[in-house]
C-alpha cells in the first residue's frame, strides 16, 4: 500500500492557500446534519470542538478527566511560538519553518511545517481575542522571549503556565458552544475502541468511568486528540492519566502508527529520587535563558559533591565545565532539547554527575542573580523556583538547581496526511497524538502551536472536504458493527477483570518503563533493542497471566482503567523498539550509538532513511508491517545540524 | 516513616461512607502525599482489597484534579500548594493523618475521596467566556493592555478550578472561584461587551448549583493553592450590583429611536 500524504503541489508559500480553495465546502444549512466525534479536550481537541461547533456541526466531545479543563496541555509551562516578528529581530514565517524543519533533524514534511508556521500568527490573535492573559510590556504590547533551538524571540508566554492559559481559552470557547447546545460534553468517559463501517470510522465505544457502562456513539467522522504516549516509560513529565489507549486501539483497527521511536527527552527536569516516584517534574526550558548548565570538570570533584562533602558553591570557577557553552559557542545553553539532554547524560555517564545519585547536572542562576538582581529573577521564574523548592527542599536562589533529562513528548503518533486524516477514512488525528510536524525532535514552544494550529485552523477546513464527499445521510447506529465492537470491548475488559494474579499493574508498568528507558531511551543500540524486544514479549505474556486487577466493571474502578492502559503501553513499547531497530541512523531524539559523528552528534543517513515509518498492525503477536512515506525536500538543503 | 491514616471510604454517592484506618509503613520523606497513597494502594491491591480512590492527574500542581481534605485543611497544612505538591517531610513519624473528600452538597462524592465537581464546569458554561469565533480576530497587538491590568487579570486567571475554596468555606460558597473568572475577563478590554451579562449569568448558575453565599470569613483565600484573593469577590459583587442597578438588560429594553 502506498502512502499518499496529499501535499498540495506548487510553491511552498502557496500550498495551504491553494489547498483551502480546492477543498470542498459544506453548505451552511447542511452542517447541522453532521455529527462529529472528538476525543480529548486538550489544546487540539477543545479548539477543534469549539471551532467546528461554531461552523454549525454537531459535536460530541469526550474526555476521561472530570473536566475538559484538566487535559494535560494545561501543564505546559514555557510558551507558544509564532512568527509575528513583533521584536523586529529578523523572524518570519520562513524562518520559523526553517528552524522547525532543522530542529526536527529533517524528518518532517516541508508542506506541513510551513503551514504550521503560517497559521502560528493567527493563533496568537485568536487567543488574545479570547482573553488569554499573555505577558505584556509596559507599553501594553505583547512580550516575547527566546527559546531553545532558535535565535529570535518569538515565544509568547503567560508566566510559567502558558499551557493552562491557552487551554482555558480553548475551554472557554468550548464552554460557549456547550452553552449554545452545539457541543455535547461527555466527561469521565474513556474511548476504548473505534467503530468501522465498511472501512470508514463511524463511531466509538466508550466506558463511563463513573458507572462502568459501555456505550456506543455514532458520528460522520471521529477525531482523535488524545495526546502523546510518553508514559510508556512509566516515569515521564506526562500526567498520570496520559495514555495511548485511544490511539492504540485505533491502530489495531487499521490506522498506521508513524515514527513511534521518536521520543523527546527534556533536559530540564527534577532528578529522580527513588523507586516510589510516580512522575517527573519538568521545569520550563526558559530557565536556560538565564541559567548556566555545568558539571564539575573532574570525576573526583563530582564524587565529593555526590557524597555532600562539598557544596556546589565551593567548586571554583576554573573547576567547572560549562559544557554546553564550551561545545556550542553560538547557541550555548539554548541548544535544542535533544542535544542538551544527550550532553547531560554524557556528563553523568562519565562520572561527572552530581546529587546523591550522580544522575544530574547543575543549572546555575548565580550569575543571573548577580546581573539582574534576585527580584528580577523571581519575577521571571518565581513559580518554577518555588516548585523546585517544594519538591527538593533546596533553595535555588542560594544553590544551583540539579537537573536531569526526562521523557517529555512523543513526536511519533498516528500517521496522518496533510488533511490530518489517518489512512482510515473518517478517522482524524490532531495534536500530539499524530506524528506530523515535529520530525525527530520538537522545538520548545512548538507543541502548543501545533495543537492549536490543528484544532483552530486546519481541521475546520480539511474535515469539511471529507464530510462534503460522504454526504449528510445520518449514520446508522443499528449497523451490526456497533454492537459487535461493543461486545469485543466488554469481552476484553472482562479478560482484564479476571486477572487475579500476584503482581500489580503498576509493577508491570514500572518494569516496562525500566526496559524502555534502559534500551530505548537516550541512547539505543542494535543489541540493546533486540534484547528489549524479548523482554517486552515476556512481560506481556506475564502480564496476561499474573497481573492483579481488583474490583468490578460496574463502578468507579481506577485499577481497571490503569490495566487497560498498561496493556496497551506494553504493546506500543514493542513497536517502538521495532521502529528503533529498523531506523539504523541517528536523528533528533532517536540516537543510535552506531551512528554518530566524530564529535558525538547524531549522524543521519539521508540516502536510506529520509522517510516516515508507518507501521501497520497485522494481528495479535504478529510482526507489524513497515510502510515508508518518502520525505521530499524541495526548499531546504539537508545538512548536518550544527549549533556550534 | 510510619503513619496511621484515617481515610473516608464510600462506595458511591448512594451508599453511606465511613472512616477506615490504614497503616502506611516505610514511607520516605521525599514522597509526595499522593505517592504515599500509591504505596498504600499497592499493598491493598496485593491483598486483593479495593484501593482507595482519589482524583489526581498532572501531579505538578496545575491540573486541579487532586482534592484531599487533610487534617482539616483542603490540600493539607501547607500554604499555596496542592495535595500533589505536599511532601511527606511535612509530617512527623508516627503521626495520624485524617483524609476526607471535599465536603459540599454541590460536590457529591462519587467514590471514596473523589467528588463530582461538574458544577464548576456548568458555571463556566453559563457565561465564563468571550464570544469570539475562530478566525475573526484582529492582530493581537492592536489591543493595548497596560501591564498592571494584564498582570492583575493573570493573577485571577491562575485559578486551577480545584474547589478548595468551596471545601474550606463553612457555607460551601463558590464565590472565590466564580469571581476569579469574572475578574479576569472583566479587567480585560476584550471582556467589556459581555461584562455585566456574564456576571449575572454566572452568579445565577452558581446559585442554582446549590453553593452557599459569602460571609467574608476568608477561609477560601487562606486555603487557595493559587492564592486567589478576596479582592476578586469584591470586584464580582461590584459588577453584580452595577449590573442589577444600571446595566440589567431589562432596564434598557427598548429599541433606540422608537
Amino acid at each position: 500500500m502506498s502512502l499518499d500524504a496529499k501535499i498540495p503541489q506548487g510553491p511552498l508559500a502557496e500550498k495551504w492557500s491553494k489547498h483551502k480553495f480546492n477543498l470542498k465546502l459544506v453548505n451552511p444549512a447542511n452542517k447541522r446534519k453532521y455529527d462529529v466525534i472528538i476525543v480529548g479536550t486538550g489544546l487540539a481537541g477543545a479548539s477543534a470542538a469549539a471551532s467546528l461547533a461554531e461552523l454549525g456541526y454537531n459535536v460530541k466531545s469526550f474526555c476521561f478527566q472530570d473536566s475538559p479543563r484538566r487535559a494535560h496541555s494545561i501543564a505546559a509551562q514555557g510558551g507558544i511560538n509564532a512568527a509575528k516578528n513583533y521584536q523586529n529581530d529578523g523572524d518570519s514565517v520562513y524562518r520559523l519553518f526553517y528552524d522547525t524543519i532543522k530542529g526536527g533533524d529533517y524528518r518532517a514534511r516541508e508542506g506541513n511545517v510551513y503551514r504550521l508556521a503560517e497559521v502560528s500568527v493567527n493563533i496568537i490573535d485568536q487567543c488574545v481575542a479570547q482573553g488569554v492573559p499573555f505577558a505584556r510590556e509596559y507599553g501594553g504590547l505583547l512580550d516575547n522571549r527566546s527559546f531553545g533551538g532558535s535565535q529570535v524571540s518569538r515565544t509568547f508566554y503567560a508566566r510559567g503556565q502558558t499551557g493552562q492559559q491557552l487551554l482555558l481559552g480553548a475551554y472557554s470557547a468550548l464552554n460557549r458552544q456547550i452553552h449554545l447546545g452545539k457541543v455535547k460534553m461527555y466527561t469521565r468517559t474513556e474511548m476504548l475502541d473505534v467503530v468501522l463501517v465498511d472501512g470508514q470510522a463511524k463511531g466509538i465505544v466508550t466506558r463511563n468511568l463513573k458507572t462502568g457502562e459501555i456505550e456506543t456513539h455514532a458520528g460522520h467522522a471521529v477525531l482523535l486528540a488524545t495526546g502523546g504516549y510518553g508514559n510508556v516509560f512509566y516515569l515521564s513529565t506526562n500526567a498520570i492519566g496520559s495514555n495511548v489507549t485511544a490511539a492504540w486501539r485505533a491502530h489495531k483497527r487499521g490506522a498506521f502508527f508513524a515514527n513511534p521511536c521518536y521520543t523527546q527527552i527534556h533536559p530540564t527536569c527534577i532528578p529522580v529520587t527513588g523507586d516510589h516516584q510516580s512522575k517527573l517534574t519538568l521545569m520550563s526550558e526558559s530557565l536556560r535563558n538565564d541559567g548556566r548548565v555545568w558539571a564539575p570538570k573532574t570525576v573526583e570533584t563530582a564524587q565529593k559533591l555526590q557524597k555532600k562533602e562539598i557544596t556546589a558553591a565551593q567548586v571554583k570557577e576554573e573547576d567547572r565545565d560549562y559544557f554546553l557553552e564550551r561545545k556550542y559557542p553560538s547557541f550555548g545553553n539554548l541548544v535544542p532539547r535533544d542535544v542538551a539532554s544527550r550532553n547531560a547524560k554524557e556528563m553523568s555517564d562519565e562520572g561527572k554527575g552530581v546529587g546523591t545519585t550522580g544522575l544530574a547536572v547543575y543549572l546555575d542562576f548565580a550569575e543571573a542573580i548577580q546581573r539582574l538582581g534576585e527580584d528580577t529573577v523571581r519575577a521571571k521564574y518565581g513559580n518554577l523556583f518555588d516548585m523546585y523548592y517544594q519538591i527538593t527542599d533546596e533553595n535555588p536562589y542560594k544553590q544551583p538547581m540539579r537537573i536531569y533529562p526526562a521523557v517529555h513528548y512523543t513526536m511519533g503518533g498516528l500517521w496522518v496526511d496533510y488533511n490530518l486524516s489517518t489512512n482510515v477514512p473518517g478517522l482524524y488525528a490532531m495534536g500530539e497524538c499524530n506524528f506530523s510536524d515535529h520530525g525527530a525532535n520538537r522545538l520548545g514552544a512548538s507543541a502548543l502551536m501545533q495543537g492549536l494550529s490543528d484544532g483552530y485552523f486546519v481541521i475546520p477546513y480539511t474535515l469539511g472536504d471529507y464530510l462534503a464527499t460522504i454526504g449528510p445521510k445520518p449514520v446508522d447506529k443499528n449497523h451490526p458493527a456497533f454492537e459487535k465492537t461493543k461486545q469485543e470491548v466488554i469481552a476484553y475488559n472482562n479478560k482484564l477483570l479476571a486477572l487475579k494474579g500476584n503482581k500489580t499493574v503498576v509493577e508491570y508498568h514500572r518494569e516496562l518503563g525500566h526496559i524502555m528507558w534502559e534500551y530505548c531511551g537516550m541512547a539505543r543500540t542494535e543489541e540493546g533493542l533486540t534484547h528489549a524486544k524479548g523482554l517486552i514479549k515476556a512481560l506481556k505474556a506475564d502480564f496476561w497471566k499474573n497481573a492483579i486487577v481488583t474490583g468490578e466493571n460496574d463502578e468507579v474502578n481506577a485499577a481497571l482503567e490503569r490495566a487497560g492502559r498498561v496493556a496497551d503501553f506494553i504493546e506500543l513499547g514493542e513497536l517502538m523498539v521495532t521502529d528503533a531497530l529498523a531506523r539504523r541512523e541517528s536523528c533528533g531524539g532517536h540516537f543510535r550509538l552506531e551512528s554518530q559523528t566524530p564529535e558525538g552528534e547524531a549522524l543521519r543517513d539521508d540516502d536510506n532513511f529520509a522517510f516516515v515509518s508507518a507501521w501497520e498492525f497485522k494481528g495479535e503477536d504478529q510482526e507489524e508491517e513497515l510502510h515508508k512515506e518518502e520525505l521530499i525536500f524541495e526548499n531546504v538543503k539537508l545538512s548536518q545540524r550544527s549549533y556550534k | 516513616m510510619n503513619l496511621t491514616l484515617k481515610v473516608w471510604r464510600q462506595k458511591n454517592s448512594q451508599t453511606a461512607g465511613k472512616f477506615v484506618t490504614y497503616k502506611a509503613e516505610g514511607i520516605s520523606e521525599d514522597m509526595s502525599f499522593l505517592e504515599m497513597l500509591d504505596v498504600v494502594n499497592e499493598s491493598l491491591t496485593k491483598k486483593n482489597d479495593e484501593p482507595i480512590y482519589f482524583d489526581h492527574d498532572c501531579r505538578e500542581g496545575i491540573c486541579g484534579s487532586c482534592s484531599l481534605y487533610i487534617n482539616g485543611h483542603p490540600h493539607g497544612p501547607k500554604k499555596a500548594i496542592t495535595t500533589c505538591q505536599l511532601h511527606m517531610r511535612t509530617f512527623k513519624d508516627g503521626e495520624t493523618i485524617t483524609i476526607e473528600p471535599w465536603r459540599s452538597a454541590a460536590f457529591p462524592v462519587i467514590k471514596d475521596l473523589g467528588t463530582d465537581r461538574s458544577a464548576f464546569d456548568r458555571i463556566q458554561q453559563a457565561g465564563g467566556f468571550i464570544s469570539v469565533n475562530t478566525g475573526g480576530a484582529q492582530d493581537a497587538n492592536a489591543i493595548l493592555i497596560p501591564k498592571v491590568v494584564a498582570d492583575e487579570a493573570f493573577n485571577s486567571a491562575t485559578c486551577i478550578g480545584c474547589g478548595a475554596c468551596v471545601a474550606a468555606c463553612k457555607n460551601a460558597s463558590a464565590m472565590l472561584f466564580v469571581s476569579a473568572k469574572i475578574t479576569q475577563l472583566g479587567l480585560l478590554p476584550q471582556g467589556q461587551p459581555e461584562r455585566y451579562s456574564r456576571v449575572q449569568a454566572m452568579v445565577a448558575q452558581m446559585d442554582e448549583e446549590g453553593f452557599g453565599n459569602c460571609t467574608n470569613t476568608g477561609a477560601c483565600e487562606a486555603e487557595c493553592p493559587k492564592e486567589i484573593t478576596l479582592t476578586n469577590i469584591a470586584r464580582m459583587n461590584n459588577d453584580f450590583f452595577s449590573a442589577k442597578l444600571f446595566r440589567e438588560e431589562g432596564v434598557h429594553d427598548h429599541v433606540g429611536g422608537e
